[in-house]
């Protein structure tokens, strides 16, 4: 009796003093890759039969998708008809020749040839733009950030020519650089002048407060293509006789327009969340609107709807894609217009992907910032 | 009394300076300039408007619209129209048309959403990874993207009529769309109509009377089984009664293409079905949001109540979720009403394609086309809020 009061015996007939006996591990089938797979794979009925589905959806799709993407693809060819001769069947493979073939234009569009370094340059000059905005530990941040703010003007300058350069009519741009040019103009413009809707609407002023909200709703409420057919048909009537600008700048200034109406919305939420509290201290220090709203109300807004204003900015990325209906070549509007092409007739699907990839890239790279700089900015309150 | 004479003079002659400096002249002093602004500019617009329509000879009139059209339009499955008939009976097919994608496009989003947002927070690693890629993938390209390739598959790799893909020897797909059996409507179909509609009525009335019931008792009825055999008992009991009014008339391959039946253009397939999964997505995400939304405690509470899961997720969970999912979800409903205007790019004639689109080419009436356009859009947008505002009311906290 005292013997087992004061030992316990395991298994394998060791004996331990009372309390000292180890930890055992946890059961086999509940830890490690088993235990993983029981738990979120077959843990109930409902769970075993949707596990099953998937497995024969991702068997039906996968393979038959690999096998045209990488298996059956030809890589080099001339034309649709050299490709098609180089696999089993036609079309049972991805001709990726295509793309190759078609990938100055769908970067440059229809830019001069010997002026391609001046986009080239620009696009680097982008990446080194973009850095000390999304990073805060770039070394001179403040002189870099300059920079960034100047270089929208910069690179219209070296894309567009004059001042030195040769000039560029701007129905040559297109591809990814106009993609490129009109979504950048867009997401620079756009938050400055939302910001501005956004205090307008909320201003305790009627007249203000009336214009503003007039203005957001009427472009929430149309869509942007009909604002494009307005840019490219009948903007030439509000103007006074005999001026005309460029198709690409009215494009540029109702996508930014557009933008920053919801651009407003979002930064409106945002404002909305603040407590009063936080504007009666700015003004219990005498701080006057502009700085109360600079230093106290603008920075807490603007932190809580990141994620809103991200989402207008992918919006907007996505949206550049109609200006092909008016009648311009960016990346979408080359595709479609490289698959009636009679060398190349019918290779949407390659394309397309190629197109959607390359939004994909951007955007999905976008989204996972704003999930970066919430959590960054996360203050626990 | 002699110190303060300066100092008031001083004021006076900078009159603007003080009335500035005071908050609520300075208020409509910005007001009053925004406003002259405003007014000037329009003045400036309308002038300039005036100016250039003259210089080219047009006038500012609506008096197109009852002159013939001209031009012909593949899809008005509603009303007919021809070529010869009016821009406006055109646009009122254009109008139509828009109504039509945007109702379809909004039921299969809402239902494509409400499952995918579902299946991405089901317990199961594997389908909610799926989801969770289809669904990224889906909404980091444009739209109109979608449309495209969507459009471009069923016309590229579809077969040709002569070897379209049968589905059960009714349907038929083929690259020129789907091709699927008409119901036609016997003499007596009347009766199903009246059947339906009585057992919507009753519907209403056994569901009010079964809270009555249990507000004052606490018996509860099976108020959804019940109501779902009545919501399709009825018709169908009606239609054996009245002899199967309905026949299909199918489809049949005759030559080149198939006669017969009903046919989905690929225009309308491709559309319908890109701005369904794009924005479906977009719902998912709502969808997901406002389940996790709600506290778990909130389904611990149901459970001590005694409530069943079953009960508890239909009395606690959802009505509280739908409170948080209602105001995005009627903005990607707005979404897909205006999304749909990008069918120009594939050749649906919605209202932008016809009065927007072949009219203002044929009439040179930028001003009134684009006109008729936007005031469409907006009267489609006020009414979608405003019927979302009211449903929103009726399912938000009510203050006591």
């Amino acid at each position: 009796m005292e013997k087992t009061l004061s030992k316990t015996t395991t298994a394998t007939g060791q004996e331990y003093p009372i309390g000292q006996y180890p930890d055992l591990p946890p059961p086999r089938s509940t830890v490690g890759i088993i235990g993983w797979v029981r738990k979120n794979l077959f843990s109930s009925p409902l769970n075993i039969f949707l596990t099953v589905i998937g497995f024969l959806f991702l068997f039906l799709i996968i393979p038959p998708i690999f096998n045209w993407a990488v298996m059956e693809s030809v890589w080099t060819a001339a034309s649709r008809a050299e490709c098609w001769g180089k696999m089993d069947s036609p079309g049972c493979g991805a001709c990726w020749a295509f793309i190759s073939d078609r990938f100055n234009l769908l970067i440059y569009g229809f830019y001069p040839e010997s002026e391609r370094w001046r986009v080239n340059l620009s696009f680097i000059m982008l990446i080194l733009a973009i850095i000390p905005v999304l990073f805060e530990k770039v070394p001179y941040r403040k002189y870099t950030l300059i920079y960034s703010a100047l270089f929208p003007f910069i690179a219209a300058w070296l894309l567009k020519g004059g001042l030195g350069l040769p000039p560029v009519n701007s129905d040559q741009f297109g591809g990814i650089m106009l993609t490129i040019v009109i979504g950048v103009t867009g997401i620079t413009f756009s938050l400055p002048i939302g910001i501005v809707l956004a205090l307008g609407r909320t201003s305790p002023m009627p007249a203000l407060r009336i214009v503003c909200t007039l203005f957001i709703e009427f472009i929430r409420g149309v869509p942007l293509i009909t604002l494009l057919f307005i840019a490219s048909t009948m903007l030439n009537y509000f103007l006074p006789p005999g001026t005309t600008f460029d198709l690409l700048l009215r494009v540029l200034i109702m996508v930014t327009l557009f933008a920053s109406a919801y651009m407003a919305e979002v930064i409106r939420g945002g404002l909305q969340g603040i407590p009063i509290g936080q504007h009666e201290a700015a003004d219990s220090l005498g701080l006057k609107y502009w700085q109360a709203m600079r230093l106290i109300v603008l920075p807490q807004a603007l932190k809580i709807s990141i994620p809103g204003i991200v989402n207008t900015f992918i919006g907007l990325f996505k949206d550049t894609t109609l200006v092909l209906i008016i009648g311009m070549f960016d990346i979408l509007g080359l595709g479609r217009a490289s698959v009636a092409d009679v060398k190349w007739a019918g290779l949407s699907n390659e394309i397309y992907l190629f197109v959607a990839i390359f939004f994909f890239i951007c955007c999905f790279s976008m989204s996972r910032y704003a999930i970066y700089l919430e959590k960054k900015l996360h203050t626990g309150l | 009394m002699l110190e303060h004479a300066p100092r008031q003079k001083k004021n006076n002659t900078n009159l603007i300076l003080r009335l500035w400096r005071n908050k609520e002249s300075r208020q409509v002093i910005i007001q009053i300039i925004t406003i002259t602004i405003i007014c000037i500019a329009a003045a400036l617009i309308l002038r300039n408007i005036s100016i250039n329509l003259k210089a080219i000879g047009k006038e500012f009139n609506f008096g197109f619209l009852f002159t013939p059209a001209g031009y012909d339009i593949t899809f008005q499955p509603i009303l007919s129209y021809s070529p010869t008939d009016t821009h406006l009976r055109a646009a009122v097919i254009g109008i139509i048309n828009t109504l039509l994608i945007a109702f379809s496009g909004i039921i299969l989003a809402t239902v494509m959403g409400f499952t995918l947002g579902v299946l991405r927070l089901s317990s199961n690693w594997l389908v909610s990874r799926m989801v969770y890629c289809f669904i990224e993938f889906t909404r980091n390209v444009p739209v109109l993207l979608h449309i495209l390739f969507v459009h471009a598959l069923i016309v590229h790799s579809f077969p040709v009529p002569k070897k379209a893909i049968d589905i059960m020897g009714t349907s038929f797909l083929t690259n020129r769309g789907m091709f699927v059996p008409r119901p036609v409507f016997g003499s007596t179909f009347y009766i199903v109509v009246i059947a339906f509609v009585l057992g919507l009525l009753l519907i209403y009335f056994f569901s009010k009377w079964a809270k009555k019931v249990q507000n004052e008792t606490g018996k509860i009825y099976p108020v959804f089984l019940i109501s779902t055999s009545i919501f399709f008992g009825f018709p169908l009991i009606a239609f054996f009664l009245a002899g199967s009014p309905i026949s299909l008339d199918y489809p049949v391959l005759k030559g080149f293409n198939f006669r017969g039946g009903m046919v989905l253009r690929p225009e309308f397939v491709a559309l319908w079905l890109a701005l369904s999964y794009y924005t479906s997505c977009f719902i998912a995400e709502i969808v997901r949001g406002g389940i996790l939304a709600i506290n778990y405690g909130q389904t611990e509470a149901a459970y001590s109540l005694g409530l069943r899961p079953n009960r508890s997720l239909q009395l606690v969970i959802i009505p509280q979720s739908m409170r948080i999912i209602m105001p995005p979800l009627a903005s990607q409903y707005l979404n897909i009403t205006k999304n749909s205007s990008l069918a120009i790019a594939i050749g649906y004639m919605d209202v932008v394609a016809t009065i927007g689109g072949i009219s203002l080419n044929q009439t040179g009436k930028e001003m009134e086309t684009m006109l008729i356009v936007l005031s469409t859009y907006l009267v489609f947008s006020l009414l979608i809020s405003a019927v979302m505002n009211i449903f929103n009311r009726k399912i938000q906290f009510k203050k006591r």
